[in-house]
């Protein structure tokens, strides 16, 4: 039997959480106070995923140079850095709304680049 | 300029917007925003990482998103707002004096003024930190806007001072845009930001948590070149001898925010313990008609917190305005007032008094607790009366904690003129 | 070939360069840093100090008398803030007495007028915080408050209108004789070097003024810098103290004072320290904690808690304390204007005029016709009614504009500090001009506007903008550049 120690980063509450596992597989989950809690613990042992944030370039807007995206849902941990890496050189022109897709399929996970913010067109 | 019922919104941040919408949906027809900033959302518009909205949209949002659909709201309501608007003074009598490039200076008599002007971080200056002043010190603000607005690295090899989430947030946003994030010192033997944050920005790139550390000594004749972070003995101070260099270009600083209420003081305004404005029940100060809300009131962990406050400081704002043209005003004199007193490990709580006549049925009283206590009860006291006494595994500084009472438990103890909230042992 | 070489843009260089402006005269100005008022003249208390410290008969307490009664027409000739404040020595005890009496005695010898001795009662109700300790005090109504930066500058810039050339960044590594003067080499920080013909040198170049003496005169001199700690308070605490309260002086100097500044704030220092290196410009912990420690001795309730900004200043002191003015007799033309330190910001009017009194015995020039006594200060629209500045705003929109939110700066004052002579080019220029950045935020918030004001201005990239100067970069290229 193997223990996991987790501080679940599902919101701002950040409970403790053990997750028991026995060859590889988990036995059980202990300390969350919700449902998303277990959730989050059950894939952090497995196969832990995060939202990315970034910015890339928009041209003719008056008010922004950055138009603020991420990634619409979690990705693999381990594809953060290429993710970043996708998003190096993006360049996207005003108008864009919140929701817009930036880049389908991020690094092959199935998962959008999405605008966060909606930029008018300077006109 | 405008009628004498207007509620002028000072700020048009998370505050600023949900104050408005709730003003004007609880009846209050004229209200301006006056916005210093080129757009409105405040400083939500350079924290575009997630983790906003849980508690209000059950998602979770970036902080463009979450003041996007806050900005959205006010412009279908027809909500009017100046931007690039700066607010210079606002008188006893709520006369407010604001100034931008169109209108010039201008004055406008308030009905009710709600401030949330929001706060700022606390500079180098302030911590005496010796050494040397070259470029690249930046507070970690400063630092996020020229990354997420601007567009610039502000730095390559950066130090962070501070714990809170602001300086946790920016050391992994550092580190993804490729610059190396050697150390996060913190003074307090606890981190001030929340505990997601040390695992998603911290723990996640294996960037170093350093507690009870400072920096004791900055170093670089143009541009920063090193800090020395020093060991923190029990009274806080630097322990000689511990000091170890660190080369870098940038030394980030998130060491704490202040509630900016320069106008309000200007107004007359008395502040309490938290930096902020002493405020009843209904948010408001002690000038009538004079409001506030969000972290120019006290420093907030989560903006869901603030909108909510805001949008109380918005119907009670709008209340006001109306009892104003039904000539209801000042009508408080021989009100029974309760005072809400923190004791104990509580550092300070909103509001401060309490008018049982006045407040809603139930009351949401936040505050926030003087260091890291572990299974430790809150309770509160009506009078010398334990009414309530919660268990907590865990409370900490760097998380806003709140209580409820209710109306009717006030309304059942006339003799009570005091509320007590404080840490238990058992 | 030029008549007169400077050495030096702080504030003795800045004065004398004014006082020459006033005659036709060729005059260059070379500054080794990228802005005028850089090195002590931007670090030190900014004082006009009524003139009992120094020594009766010394140049020092002559000129400082002399530039203290100077004060009030330049600064109205400059448009410069000056305030004459008063200050008070304070004594704890009954033996301070007798130095208060020494002072009293040495101050009428130089001249000051007006000093006299305040008991305890009317101190305290001059200064309801000063300590309960006071027994009494040595008045001075005749000392002031000024901008330290301000003063320089503006002197620099009525210089610069006057026809004085400046060359920024220009150090000066060398100097030679020549047949009818002197040839000044400046090495740039690429490396490239130029040569100036001059007929006359003025050395004032502050701590860097013993290395010029010492390539001409005889009697070989070291300036030691003398560092000073302060800690500058919010302008909430300007109100602390009216005048300026020193201690007893003792051997270091006069003391660290309380004092609030013309800009409203409230300030204390300096500690007094003799360091090694001129180029350490460190405020250090033992510093900081003297000056804490001490300013709390002669006024109560000082509150340090409310700190904006510490920094240190390095005065350029020679073992002798006694400004060394004067042309080297063994280097006919070479004129040293060193070892300016305490009261030296005070004394400049009137070193200025000394210098240039030098100068003239040597060259003879004559007066220069439509000399502009007058600089146009930099418009600040508080201090403009609500009908002016809503004027001024209709015809300068960007006077409506506010960018530094703690002073209340506008682009309007921001334009107007770049784009005139000797104008600002770095953010730190633009805080000693309009205080952009100087608030309680400490340029927390402005620094970005800053910086798109300053690279629109100067047709550089934002990237290109600058805190004071080469190496003092402020962002390092764009997001993703490293990834």
């Amino acid at each position: 039997m193997e223990k996991k120690e987790l501080t679940c980063i599902g919101c701002p509450l950040g409970c403790q959480i053990t997750v028991t596992l026995e060859n590889d597989s988990i036995v059980s989950v202990a300390g969350n106070t919700c449902p998303r809690g277990e959730t989050y613990a059950r894939k952090e042992v497995t196969a832990p995923e995060r939202v990315v944030t970034s910015t890339v370039t928009v041209l003719d807007s008056s008010l922004d140079t950055c138009l603020p995206v991420k990634t619409d849902g979690t990705i693999p941990k381990g594809k953060i850095f290429s993710c970043m890496q996708a998003l190096k050189g993006i360049t996207v022109k005003a108008p864009v709304r919140t929701g817009d897709v930036i880049i389908e399929n991020v690094c092959g996970t199935g998962v959008d680049i999405i605008a966060t913010k909606t930029v008018e067109q300077n006109l | 300029m405008r009628s004498e019922n207007t509620i002028v919104i000072i700020g048009g941040g998370p505050a600023g917007l949900a104050a408005a919408i709730s003003a004007k949906k609880n009846g209050a027809e004229n209200i301006l925003i006056l916005e210093r900033d080129r757009e409105l959302g405040g400083i939500l518009n350079q924290c575009i990482h997630n983790g906003f909205g849980l508690h209000t949209f059950k998602e979770e949002l970036t902080g463009p998103e979450y003041a996007g659909r806050f900005i959205e709201e006010v412009k279908a309501l027809g909500i009017p707002y100046k931007l690039n608007t700066m607010v210079l003074d606002i008188s006893p009598d709520k006369t407010v004096t604001a100034m931008n490039s169109e209108d010039g200076l201008f004055e406008i008599k308030a009905g009710a003024v709600i401030l949330c002007m929001g706060c700022r971080e606390r500079p180098r200056g302030a911590l005496s930190i010796p050494g040397t002043r070259p470029s690249g010190i930046y507070s970690a603000g400063t630092a996020q806007r020229l990354m997420n607005r601007e567009g610039f690295m502000p730095g390559k090899i950066v130090v962070i001072l501070g714990s809170g989430d602001i300086g946790l947030i920016m050391a992994r946003r550092l580190t993804l845009e490729g610059a190396e994030v050697k150390a996060v010192a913190e003074l307090m033997p606890y981190s001030g930001g929340l505990k997601r944050n040390i695992v998603q920005c911290l723990d996640d790139y294996g960037i170093p948590l350093l507690l009870s550390h400072t920096v004791t000594d900055i170093r670089g004749k143009d541009r920063v070149e090193s800090v020395v972070i020093s060991e923190v003995g029990p009274d806080g101070s630097p322990v000689p001898g511990t000091g170890k260099e660190y080369e870098c270009d940038t030394l980030l600083l998130s060491v704490g925010l202040l509630p900016e209420n320069e106008l309000s003081k200007a107004a007359g305004v008395k502040l309490g313990s938290t930096g902020g404005p002493v405020v009843n029940e209904s948010l408001e100060t002690g000038i009538p008609g004079v409001f506030a809300c969000g972290n120019v009131l006290h420093v907030h962990d989560l903006v869901d917190y603030v909108s909510e406050e805001a949008a109380n400081a918005g119907r009670h704002a709008a209340k006001y305005v109306e009892g104003l043209s039904r000539g209801e005003a000042a009508k408080t004199a021989g009100q029974r007032t309760v005072d809400v007193v923190p004791e104990n490990g509580v550092r300070y709580t909103v509001p401060v008094t309490v008018r049982p006549d006045r407040m809603d049925e139930e009351l949401t009283i936040r505050f926030r607790v003087a260091n890291v206590y572990k299974n430790i009860f809150v309770s509160v006291y009506l009078g010398e009366e334990r009414v309530q006494h919660r268990k907590r595994p865990v409370v900490a500084p760097g998380e806003m904690e709140q209580v409820t009472i209710k109306r009717q438990d006030l309304l059942d103890r006339p003799d009570v003129k005091k509320i007590t909230i404080r840490l238990e042992e058992e | 070939m030029y008549d007169v070489i400077v050495i030096g843009a702080g504030v003795s260089g800045a004065a004398a360069a004014r006082e020459l402006s006033k005659y036709d005269l060729h005059t260059l100005v070379l500054e080794a840093a990228e802005d005028v008022c850089t090195g002590t003249s931007k670090a030190n208390s900014g004082i006009v100090h009524a003139g009992y410290d120094a020594a009766p008969g010394s140049l020092m307490a002559k000129l400082n008398v002399e530039g203290n009664a100077m004060m009030d027409e330049l600064c109205e000739d400059l448009e410069i803030p000056f305030q004459r404040n008063g200050s008070l020595v304070v004594c704890i005890d009954e033996e301070g007495r007798g130095k208060l009496a020494e002072l009293l005695s040495r101050g009428e010898k130089n001249g000051v007028k007006g000093l006299r001795i305040v008991e305890r009662e009317e101190l305290a109700a001059m200064e309801p915080n000063i300590s309960e300790e006071a027994v009494a005090a040595l008045y001075a109504p005749s000392a002031g408050i000024i901008c330290p930066f301000l003063l320089n500058i503006a002197m620099a810039e009525n210089a610069c209108e006057n026809g004085t050339e400046f060359h920024l960044d220009s150090p000066v590594t060398n100097i030679e004789k020549t047949g009818n003067g002197y040839a000044v080499m400046v090495t740039k920080a690429d490396g490239t070097e130029e040569i100036f013909e001059t007929k006359v040198v003025v050395n004032a170049a502050g701590v860097y003024a013993d290395t010029f003496h010492n390539m001409f005169a005889k009697k070989k001199i070291t300036i030691v810098p003398r560092r000073g700690d302060y800690i500058l308070m919010d302008k909430e605490a300007g109100g602390l103290v009216k005048h300026t309260v020193f201690p007893l002086p003792g051997p270091m100097g006069k003391g660290i004072l309380v004092a609030p500044t013309v800009h409203g704030n409230l300030f204390a220092g300096p500690t007094s320290v003799d360091i090694g290196s001129k180029e350490d410009h460190a405020t250090t912990k033992d510093g900081l904690d003297t000056v804490m420690r001490e300013c709390g001795k002669y006024v109560k309730n000082v509150p340090l808690k409310m700190a904006i900004t510490s920094f240190s200043g390095n005065r350029a002191h020679w073992e002798g304390h006694e400004f060394l003015i004067g042309e080297l007799a063994e280097a006919p033309g070479f004129i040293d204007c060193a070892a300016i330190e305490s009261p030296g910001l005070t004394s400049s009017p009137a070193i200025g005029k000394m210098v240039c009194g030098i100068v003239l015995d040597i060259l003879h020039p004559g007066k220069k016709k439509n000399w502009k006594k007058k600089r146009k200060g930099i418009l600040d629209p508080r201090t403009l009614s609500f009908e002016e500045r809503n004027r001024l705003i209709k015809e300068h929109p960007e006077y409506g504009r506010v960018v530094c939110r703690c002073e209340g700066v506008t682009e309007g004052e921001i334009l107007d500090a770049i784009r005139r002579p000797l104008g600002a080019t770095t953010m730190d220029g633009l805080k000693r001009r309009v205080r952009a950045g100087a608030g309680r935020c400490q340029a927390g918030f402005c620094t970005p506007g800053q910086m798109e004001i300053l690279a629109r201005e100067l047709g550089i990239s934002r990237e290109e903008v600058t805190k004071r100067g080469k190496g003092t970069w402020l962002v390092k290229g764009n997001l993703k550049d490293e990834i």
